[in-house]
């Protein structure tokens, strides 16, 4: 019943939004360090004030690498890719905001449908569904590799917000392990991205488009 | 026995990382790949014999075996010696050779081969661990390992079609296990009153005091996740994109060891909810997405021209039958892990087949490879081989496994699903006999410069040895197979 922790959720449904109608890459990348840092700070708050020793040593360890570290990676792999700086959305900004903003109404919906346990924190469960639900929206609708990334990593955002609503307690090691992974997924998708830009010439994923069965026919016609 | 079984290719894969000689790291390949096979062969014999006295998955730890466990560990290790074999002589060749693109004619470099065996051996370490795993948490980080492991193998050719192959499947795979994530946090809520978390066996223990539709909704998250990583339709898309870039050692191994670890990612749910009584509704979601993959896979090979995206296709084919098998329940549990086995076995050999078909014409489509028996005859004698077996044509032992799942659909009066069943198998059996067919004979007409092909003995031996093998399981299913096989089934099988 933390009236701060509440603030950070509404805070975080804004960066929703805001994630939804920035055009600048480099804006998209901070917001969703700040969405991070907001949802590392969350068990904090929401724990008033009486945090174990591990709790806080996990929480910062979540903030450095959401906060510091992913956003390092996201800007060296822009720059080295010398894309250009906005986001390439394959829909218009006013249709991503309204996709944006039912999602959020259909999450609530569903929060208040679904037979969790009760959290002392009002909205979190939706917060957490919406937030998942943009960086969907973001992996499809944007077509640069990078903006893909940023939607792996508002996903995993929410899905990190959505097991403090849940209160479902993992072993410390395997909560490592989680954050091991994305780590690695991240800097390997940076690689990945470094080859894209040095193969291709650009990093737009809409315009990979060289395996798949139904061109093949035309192909097949050529030989 | 365990720690070893996970240190030893994670130590040797970092050490190849580091050694600068080919020849040796060759070597280290060989032995780890020989020696994790060895301790596995040494848990078998431990677990199997009762008067060894071992005990089975202590409860509370995080890495443990049971049987089903234990079946997918040999399946992979056995797998992963085979692909050592024949990846030696493989490296050898690219490295003499690198490579011109084998359809569209540009010159590309390879990924340094140290990166190539590391990963290799932590992409083994990686799938020991899930195959280990009493904990979902450790079973979900391993999975998400495996795919990132994976990536750089797939993209061990430097070229844009390789590349966008392995970003489609580092994303759809990611994004799709991190819903498995979802599934585990719900498979967390529906435990909280009681306090499990996400042991296995404490969760297997308590099943029937889960939460319902929370367990209900976690099914259906792991199920898509996983799903995604196995390759069901409609998640497969990555599937043929990566099996047909990536080097034929590679598609190998993703087909016959990947793919049933995250299947075993979803057998642990469908355990959990048979516990719960909920084997009803898990069942029926396996029974529909088998069935969808079934009827994707006979569409998608019907009209295919690439032979390794058609294998690819037969994979996702092959996947579907698991599912279905899995979820009708009863013998056809049996059949469908039985089938497993054999799909491995045969599909690893049919992979390893289509590299030196890749090695004899330089393309991948169809219609350019014509008169395989008379320019690679023992090649030709493999992929022919491979096609009756893993088409299911008696007396293969993914033969029998089919067998035993239409005899459940039958059995439990399912007809419709029987019926779905027969006319897909019979689409893909056609579908598939005529491209082997076509590859196999007619006349092949020898381009100006083209030398005569050496088929070289330890690529062809591994894929020899996983078809006799599968020929083997179908005629005699040794006992302590059975023994294991069945253990497994009472695992997954309904509670009554």
């Amino acid at each position: 019943m933390s009236t701060l922790a509440e603030l950070t959720i509404v805070f975080i449904i804004l960066l929703n939004l805001a994630l939804a109608v920035s055009g600048s890459m480099s804006v998209c990348i901070r917001l969703a360090a700040i969405q991070g840092v907001a949802a590392g700070l969350l068990p904090l708050l929401a724990g008033g004030g009486v945090m174990r020793g591990r709790a806080m040593a996990f929480a910062a360890f979540i903030i450095l690498l959401k906060g510091a570290v992913f956003p390092w990676l996201m800007f060296r792999a822009r720059e080295k890719t010398g894309a250009r700086r906005d986001v390439d959305p394959l829909i218009g900004y006013p249709s991503s905001i309204m996709l944006c903003l039912g999602a959020f109404a259909a999450s609530s919906w569903l929060g208040s449908r679904l037979p969790l346990p009760h959290s002392g924190v009002a909205f979190i469960v939706p917060a957490s569904l919406a937030t998942i639900f943009t960086g969907f929206l973001l992996i499809t609708t944007r077509a640069k590799a990078i903006t893909q990334v940023l939607g792996y990593l508002v996903i995993e955002n929410g899905i990190y917000i959505f097991g403090l609503a849940l209160f479902v307690e993992q072993p410390l090691m395997v909560e490592l392990a989680i954050l091991l992974d994305v780590f690695v997924a991240v800097f390997v998708m940076g690689i990945a991205i470094f080859h894209i830009s040095r193969e291709f010439d650009h990093i737009d994923t809409d315009q990979m488009d060289e395996l798949t069965d139904w061109h093949q026919s035309e192909e097949g016609g050529n030989i | 026995m365990i720690t070893a079984l996970l240190t030893l290719p994670l130590l040797s894969g970092l050490v190849s990382f580091i050694i600068k000689s080919d020849a040796a790291r060759r070597r280290l390949l060989l032995a780890a790949t020989a020696g994790h096979l060895a301790l596995t062969a040494a848990l078998f014999a431990a677990r199997l014999n009762p008067a060894l006295g071992v005990p089975w998955a202590a409860a509370g730890e995080w890495f443990g075996f049971d049987e089903l466990g234990l079946l997918f560990l040999g399946v992979t290790s056995v797998l992963f010696l085979g692909a050592s074999v024949y990846s030696v002589r493989y490296l050898a060749l690219e490295k003499r050779d690198p490579g011109e693109d084998a359809d569209d004619g540009f010159i590309f470099n390879n990924a340094p081969e140290a990166v190539f065996t590391g990963c290799l051996l932590l992409f083994l370490s990686a799938m020991t661990a899930v195959t280990a795993s009493r904990h979902l948490g450790i079973l979900w980080a391993a999975v998400e390992a495996t795919t990132l492991l994976s990536a750089p193998l797939i993209y061990f050719h430097r070229h844009k079609r390789s590349l966008e192959a392995t970003w489609k499947y580092l994303l759809i795979c990611s994004v799709g296990i991190a819903l498995a994530l979802m599934g585990n946090l719900f498979l967390g809520a529906a435990g909280l009153r009681t306090g499990f978390g996400l042991n296995l066996d404490a969760l297997l223990g308590g099943a029937l005091q889960l939460d319902k539709p929370l367990l209900k909704a976690a099914f259906l998250f792991l199920f898509v996740g996983y799903g995604t990583k196995m390759g069901l339709a409609p998640f497969h898309t990555w599937l043929p994109d990566a099996h047909s870039e990536a080097p034929a050692v590679v598609s190998a191994l993703l087909s016959g060891a990947l793919l049933n670890c995250a299947f075993l990612g979803i057998l642990r749910a469908v355990q959990i909810c048979s516990g719960a009584g909920l084997s009803d509704f898990s069942g029926g979601i396996l029974v529909l997405f088998g069935l969808l993959s079934l009827m994707t896979a006979g569409l998608f090979i019907l009209g295919q021209r690439d032979y390794k995206r058609m294998l690819a296709y037969s994979s996702i084919e092959h996947m579907g039958i698991l599912a279905l098998g899995a979820g009708l329940g009863g013998g056809a549990v049996y059949g469908a892990l039985l089938g497993a086995v054999g799909h491995s076995l045969a599909k690893a050999g049919l992979f390893f087949t289509s590299g030196l078909i890749l090695a004899a014409y330089r393309t991948k489509r169809i219609s350019d490879v014509k008169g395989l028996l008379g320019r690679a005859p023992r090649t030709a004698a493999l992929w022919l081989a491979g096609f009756f077996l893993i088409t299911g044509t008696p007396p293969s032992g993914i033969f029998l496994g089919k067998f035993l799942i239409l005899k459940e659909a039958v059995a439990s009066g399912k007809y419709l699903v029987a019926g779905v069943y027969l006319l897909f198998l019979g689409i893909v059996f056609a579908g598939m006999a005529r491209i082997f067919i076509n590859m196999a004979f007619g006349a092949h007409a020898p381009g100006p410069d083209e030398k005569p092909f050496y088929e070289s003995r330890g690529m062809v031996a591994p894929a020899c040895v996983f078809f006799c093998c599968v020929l083997a399981l179908g005629l005699y299913v040794p006992a302590w197979l059975d023994t294991l096989i069945s253990g497994a089934q009472a695992l997954i099988g309904r509670a009554p």
